[in-house]
């Protein structure tokens, strides 16, 4: 600058550039449900994951992809990246590709490449899958199931997007057939997805491993209940996954595909969704040609402002706190959403908005 | 000086201001295309406070040289701004800032670009003790200028009924943000086309103009018009890339080492520091609420009399009109965190032209004779 006025005079809290860790800001503990549990005994610890789910990136030609969904994830890993303190790792939450195509999961992990010094945990979903029936992704990307543990925390990743050998293997004249038939929303030609018989086996042998206090976490794209099937919002075998399930202290289940906050809760298995960063789905109750069993606990979305290209998207974090899940929706352009679980009421509720009465009203101007 | 000379008449406030026309000012029944003026139960407005604030405005003694008064970068000839790009304070020092025009100002929800103060009243303390502003180490300054001179110690005792002893910065915050109350202006062509029933009151041009910035342009989601005024702001902060080029990947050093500032020091410095570092202020709407959703986002400025008030963005980097609209139908700056209400356009030239055309008919008959650019 001009003058000789040094701008730095004035920085005297500033702190240079680069420098050190941050101050833990964004995150504060909660102390809900420390009283009746055996969590502690069990040698859990509380900490947080991030999540990113539903990218649906897709491939337009050559390098050109659609702009609107690449958006939405490039926006989900700056503000990820944001977080302080950081997470512990981070969770995708699968459909990170539109078409299964290698242009797309290529596409989608350069983008994710951007998320600094942490592991990404991945679940795969539909989009990803029935191209090549997940061959791309076990090469280069994940398992398509597997466990870990962390922190005291017994985490499962399941492939829920599987469905009968016959669909998969007998119908299609081309392997992109397949996928596009995946792909579609109340398609009379679809397929209801499932784990299958031999990845239950495996998980009823992994579960075997661990202690009944040992907190729980399922890591799914569908959700491992029953919602709406034309979507599939729908695990076809998914009360034998629960049956698997139901006898540890504390689970909590957490998938994609959805598209939207919902919340439920059955027996000792609590489901949370994470959002999609491409676009949001209606809530199916919408759709009245078809029974539903959209969880009553769920305190819906806003609906979403058409015209604007990040509403009703988002991406997230979960803080596992006595082993239970607080999930925290950061929703573009929308009001955030924590969603815990209430220990006297025994489900997960929304920590604002739960009660009718604190709920936004509908907008009636337009 | 040019005086405000103000009159009541049965409880409206009349005012000439900078020789222009005399209009009456009743906060209830504001000018043509305005909402009710929004005046706080404990500041209301009274003929001698607008003039005292008038010449407080004004007053050169406010600052550190003698020589910067708030209406030396909100300059009533201008429109109250500067026609800089970046505003200069004293000693030629340059902030990071565009000067927003104080017309219209009350009805924002929020003051600075950023919406750090949320009132008239608590936003003209700061640039009084920023370096690069007014440049005072304190307000006890400021306090030391009215309590020795004679003529506003009257003005005080009449207006606030204090002695020298009893005169505090919010009475003098209280005259400034009076004064800049009553700075409201609408009646301006569009609104005797929109709210007058005055068909021929704007071009053709202008008429199409108005549906490209209701439709194809996506204007009116940000700059609202509703059914009987128009403040042309949602209020709200938006980030559209503007300025995002001198941050880019720095962005998440400036983001932790902003959150570790203001966790040692809370507010103090603050102000200082958004107006003297550029890459900080390039932050936006995140330094006030520490949520990195707002990285990057600005306050929707009015654009009402926006043809008079050149350059525009919040760092002044779009010198006309029509680098406004370019700026949009080419959807912005790229960057991470782009609004998402921010998309190419592909408005045709005559589109544009008409959109330039419509935002001329904005400018009120008071600044109509500054001319459009």
């Amino acid at each position: 600058m001009s003058n000789g006025f040094k701008r730095r005079d004035f920085l005297k809290g500033t702190v240079a550039a680069g420098a050190a860790t941050a101050i833990p800001l964004s995150l504060v503990e909660v102390s809900f449900g420390m009283g009746s549990n055996n969590a502690a005994a069990a040698g859990a610890q509380d900490f947080t994951f991030a999540y990113i789910s539903d990218s649906h990136l897709t491939h337009i030609k050559g390098t050109e992809f659609n702009d609107n969904f690449d958006k939405g994830l490039k926006r989900a890993v700056t503000e990820l990246n944001f977080m302080s303190p950081k997470p512990d790792f981070v969770i995708y939450g699968g459909d990170l590709s539109q078409l299964g195509k290698k242009a797309e999961l290529d596409h989608g992990l350069e983008i994710m490449s951007g998320i600094r010094e942490l592991d990404v945990k991945w679940v795969i979903g539909e989009h990803d899958y029935y191209l090549d029936l997940g061959a791309y992704w076990r090469d280069n990307i994940s398992e398509l199931y597997y466990s870990f543990d962390h922190k005291g925390v017994h985490f499962v990743v399941l492939n829920s997007i599987l469905t009968y050998d016959e669909w998969t293997h007998e119908r299609w004249p081309t392997a992109m057939d397949r996928m596009k038939a995946m792909a579609r929303l109340d398609n009379p030609e679809g397929s209801p997805f499932m784990v299958g018989a031999e990845q239950r086996q495996w998980l009823a042998d992994d579960l075997a491993q661990v202690d009944k206090a040992t907190p729980i976490v399922v890591l799914s794209h569908s959700p491992l209940y029953q919602v709406f099937k034309p979507w599939n919002f729908w695990t076809e075998d998914a009360a034998e996954v629960q049956k698997l399930l139901q006898p540890f202290d504390k689970v909590n289940v957490l998938h994609g595909h959805v598209h939207q906050v919902l919340y439920n809760q059955i027996g000792n298995i609590t489901f949370q969704a994470m959002m999609a960063t491409a676009w949001p789905w209606p809530y199916p109750v919408s759709y009245a040609q078809h029974a539903n069993a959209v969880p009553k606990t769920t305190v819906f979305m806003n609906r979403a402002d058409p015209h604007n290209l990040r509403d009703g998207t988002g991406w997230g974090s979960v803080d596992l706190v006595s082993g239970r899940e607080t999930i925290h929706h950061t929703l573009w352009r929308n009001t955030n959403r924590t969603i815990a679980y209430d220990a006297d009421a025994g489900h997960p509720v929304d920590t604002k908005y739960q009660d009718p009465a604190s709920q936004i009203p509908p907008q009636d101007h337009y | 000086m040019r005086r405000l000379t103000t009159w009541l008449v049965g409880g409206a406030l009349l005012l000439t201001a900078g020789g222009a026309q005399a209009q009456t000012l009743d906060p209830q029944d504001p000018p043509l295309g305005l909402p009710p003026i929004p005046v706080p139960d404990d500041n209301p407005i009274t003929k001698a406070k607008a003039e005292l604030g008038e010449q407080l405005f004004k007053e050169e003694r406010f600052s550190a040289t003698g020589e910067i008064a708030c209406a030396s970068c909100h300059e009533p000839e201008k429109a109250f701004t500067d026609g800089r790009a970046i505003a200069e304070g004293i000693k030629g020092r340059i902030g990071t800032r565009h000067t927003p025009t104080v017309v219209n100002a009350v009805y924002y929800d929020t003051q600075f670009w950023d919406g750090r103060r949320a009132s008239l009243e608590t936003q003209s303390l700061d640039p009084l003790v920023n370096p690069v502003e007014h440049g005072f180490s304190s307000h006890e300054s400021v306090l030391e200028v009215v309590r020795g001179d004679a003529d506003y110690l009257e003005q005080f005792r009449e207006v606030f009924g204090v002695g020298a002893d009893g005169i505090t910065m919010d009475h003098i915050a209280k005259a400034i943000a009076t004064f800049e109350r009553t700075q409201v202006s609408g009646n301006s062509p569009f609104d005797r086309y929109r709210y007058g029933g005055q068909t021929d009151a704007i071009s053709e041009s202008a008429k199409r103009g108005l549906q490209v910035f209701r439709n194809k342009g996506r204007c009116v989601d940000c700059h609202t018009i509703e059914q009987n005024h128009a403040t042309f702001t949602d209020n709200e902060f938006h980030n559209l890339g503007v300025g995002w080029d001198r941050i880019g990947d720095d962005v998440f050093d400036l983001v932790a080492n902003f959150r570790k500032m203001k966790a040692g020091d809370g507010e103090a410095g603050i102000d200082q520091t958004i107006l003297t570092d550029d890459k900080v202020a390039e932050l936006g709407r995140f330094a006030v609420t520490l949520d990195t959703q707002d990285v990057g986002r600005f306050k929707t400025p009015t654009l009402r009399n926006v043809a008079v008030t050149a350059p525009y963005m919040h760092d002044g980097s779009e010198k006309t009109l029509m680098e406004v609209v370019e700026f949009y139908d080419k959807g912005g700056n790229a960057n991470p965190l782009l609004d998402g209400g921010i998309k190419e356009l592909d408005l045709t030239e005559q589109e544009k032209q008409d959109l330039v055309n419509f935002m001329k008919t904005l400018t009120s008959p008071r600044f109509a004779e500054n001319g459009g650019h």
